[in-house]
């Protein structure tokens, strides 16, 4: 189906047009002094009260858990102000972006989606963070996530479904449901995300906007509240191929505060995306992440951009990746245990929520028990009794253990497959947005959503989502890309050139065709901003 | 494969320091021995030769330089804790009296 049919006609101007513009459109612009970052701003504040609601109202895309308007416009003013005074700025400097509350900013509130942060203010920053604020973007908000990351609907946020634009009953997908579905509704032009199992790439796949996972190491982790440290990578959510890479050239490179960064500088990212040639590059289908278990729908669209490629001359293969079958399986011992570790630390001492035991003595450790079963919800305790349980003794081998040597039969599949394809694709996730409150029940079926996605992160390569169309049910159909580790340029190469090839069928960019959202009332903290 | 029950949820959910009501350990059981049951096959394709992988990218031994960096003022962190008292995290007593 083709979205260009009913796309929004008319001239577009003011404000809506300023939500609209793609980032790379928005930095152009500040530069050349046609737009100040007040403004653009502002336009996004007005687009946040206009429809976003809030997370727990029952209305609006709720894709933000706090919206920090004060603090933006403050930030653009400075912005302003130093570009009247002839300053050389970043290229972004101005450009807003909306931050996913599972990373710390230093004065603004960061619940990673639970109770039992609540209130919690940090007193830093992430690196990530700081090279936006150095950068000049102002930051808009932190964006609504299921609790601690973990789940695949924003569902399993402590205050609240997010929405997904395209249709407010259905999921954006999650966890990072809230960032896609900023940069989706034009909340905001840029969201960052962060991505365990495919949590910004599902959820771009579902919200018809673009995500990328880099390479594990590849954008500094300090400052994320981790969930799976060996799996857990940040990376940009956009509304385009290009903005992505602009994004992401921002955050990335060495951390000396991260032993796990990378040592290299980032690549030239949003040149790979510009360049829009594919002729002579190696496409890779991956053949266990297509056909069985994936919509009707979902492989057409897939098959028919694939078309696009090849006639653009790219060389399309078929490659094989069996321990691909058992990726979901040890990604869902792995990451439990990790997050077991991990989530030890929110023990009511040093931040957050503190419980007292209904009854008994008031001692330390049954104090921590209280707190942690009055502020954890429902899957962050599954996932934490569960990696407990896979590390207990007598299972550790068995479970965790195995789980680990997947991981290398899963990187022997990638290098085996790239030997014969510069990068790999499938679709990125088996089917479109599902409705709220469809798969709240059953686990299995919502870990399923991550089924393609997972296997980059256990092996530690990159991997984008951008939209391949629409199927007949109107919603987006995600795409993905995969390539090997430390060659995250590949992605925007071959995402750009598809974006383009697509975008020249569909007449304009697919979101142009999302429907209008309804106006709701805004939250209190925008409302006054 | 042996089927968790509440009482095996118990004692998990205890030593994860983790307070669950009555009904959520029946709910946690049924769900995590589907779970667990989806999940075992791992076992089953790996052999003893195959190498662990814990981590994504062979980096090794990451040192900073040895010198003093600037860290966080104390009040500033003490200011999202719970409860604190003379510059320290105010945490309840540690064993319990009989």
């Amino acid at each position: 189906m083709s979205p260009s049919a009913d796309r929004s006609s008319g001239p577009q101007t003011g404000a809506d047009e300023l939500v609209r513009a793609s980032a790379a459109d928005l930095a152009r612009r500040l530069a050349a002094g046609e737009v100040s970052s007040e403004d653009v701003v502002r336009a996004h504040l007005d687009r946040i009260a206009a429809v976003d609601g809030a997370p727990g109202d029952g209305r609006g895309v709720a894709a933000y858990l706090h919206v920090s308007g004060e603090e933006a416009l403050a930030a653009a003013r400075d912005v302003d102000a130093r570009r009247a005074a002839g300053e050389q700025l970043h290229a972004l400097a101005g450009v807003p972006v909306a931050v996913k509350d599972v990373v710390v900013t230093r004065g603004t509130p960061t619940t990673a989606g639970s109770k039992i942060l609540e209130g919690w203010v940090p007193p830093y920053d992430a690196t990530l963070v700081e090279r936006l604020r150095a950068a000049g973007m102002p930051l808009l908000g932190k964006t609504n996530m299921d609790e601690f990351a973990m789940g695949s609907s924003t569902e399993h946020s402590a205050y609240g479904p997010s929405r997904n634009p395209w249709d407010t009953a259905r999921t954006p997908g999650g966890s990072g449901g809230g960032s896609a579905a900023a940069v989706a509704a034009f909340e905001a032009p840029l969201a960052v995300g962060t991505d365990t199992g495919g949590s910004i790439r599902q959820p771009a796949a579902v919200t018809g906007s673009v995500g990328v996972k880099p390479t594990y190491g590849g954008i500094s982790r300090y400052g994320l509240i981790a969930m799976a440290s060996s799996l857990d990578q940040a990376g940009p959510c956009a509304r385009s191929v290009l903005d992505a890479a602009l994004l992401h050239e921002v955050m990335g490179g060495h951390d000396p505060r991260d032993a796990t960064s990378l040592p290299d500088p980032v690549g030239p990212l949003a040149e790979a995306a510009r360049s829009r040639d594919v002729r002579g590059m190696r496409v890779g289908v991956v053949r266990e992440l297509t056909g069985e278990g994936f919509s009707s729908e979902v492989m057409a669209s897939f098959r028919s951009a694939l078309d696009l490629l090849a006639d653009a001359g790219a060389e399309v293969v078929e490659v094989s990746c069996p321990t691909f079958a058992h990726a979901l399986d040890a990604y869902y011992l792995v990451m439990p245990s990790e997050a077991s570790s991990n989530l030890a630390r929110f023990d009511g001492m040093r931040f957050g929520l503190r419980v007292e035991p209904s009854e008994g003595p008031v001692t330390a450790e049954r104090v921590m028990a209280a707190t942690r079963g009055a502020g954890f919800g429902p899957e962050v305790k599954r996932r934490i009794i569960l990696g407990t349980y896979a590390l207990s003794a007598g299972y550790y081998d068995a479970y965790y253990g195995s789980a680990q040597k997947v991981r290398t039969l899963v990187q022997r599949d990638f290098a085996a497959a790239h030997e014969q394809a510069d990068v790999l694709v499938s679709p990125t996730a088996p089917t479109t947005a599902f409705p709220l409150g469809s798969r709240l029940d059953d686990p299995l079926a919502m870990y399923a959503a991550d089924i393609a996605t997972i296997p980059a992160n256990l092996a530690g390569v990159p991997g984008m989502s951008l939209p391949s169309g629409l199927a007949a049910d109107g919603l987006p159909v995600g795409f993905q890309v995969m390539a090997p580790a430390r060659a995250d340029e590949r992605l925007y190469r071959l995402g750009g050139a598809l974006e383009a090839l697509l975008e020249d069928r569909w007449g304009g960019p697919l979101l142009a065709s999302a429907p209008a959202l309804d106006t709701v009332p805004a939250r209190p903290e925008v409302a006054t901003a | 494969m042996p089927a968790l029950s509440p009482d095996d949820v118990a004692r998990l959910a205890a030593l994860a320091r983790i307070d669950l009501e009555p009904a959520e350990l029946e709910r946690l059981a049924g769900e995590l021995d589907a779970v667990v049951a989806a999940v075992a096959s791992v076992s089953s394709v790996v052999s003893d030769d195959v190498p662990a992988t814990s981590h994504p990218l062979p980096l090794v031994d990451v040192y900073r330089e040895d010198v003093v960096e600037p860290s966080l003022p104390a009040e500033a962190v003490l200011a999202g804790a719970p409860a604190a008292q003379d510059g320290r995290f105010l945490v309840p007593q540690i064993l319990e009296e009989d």
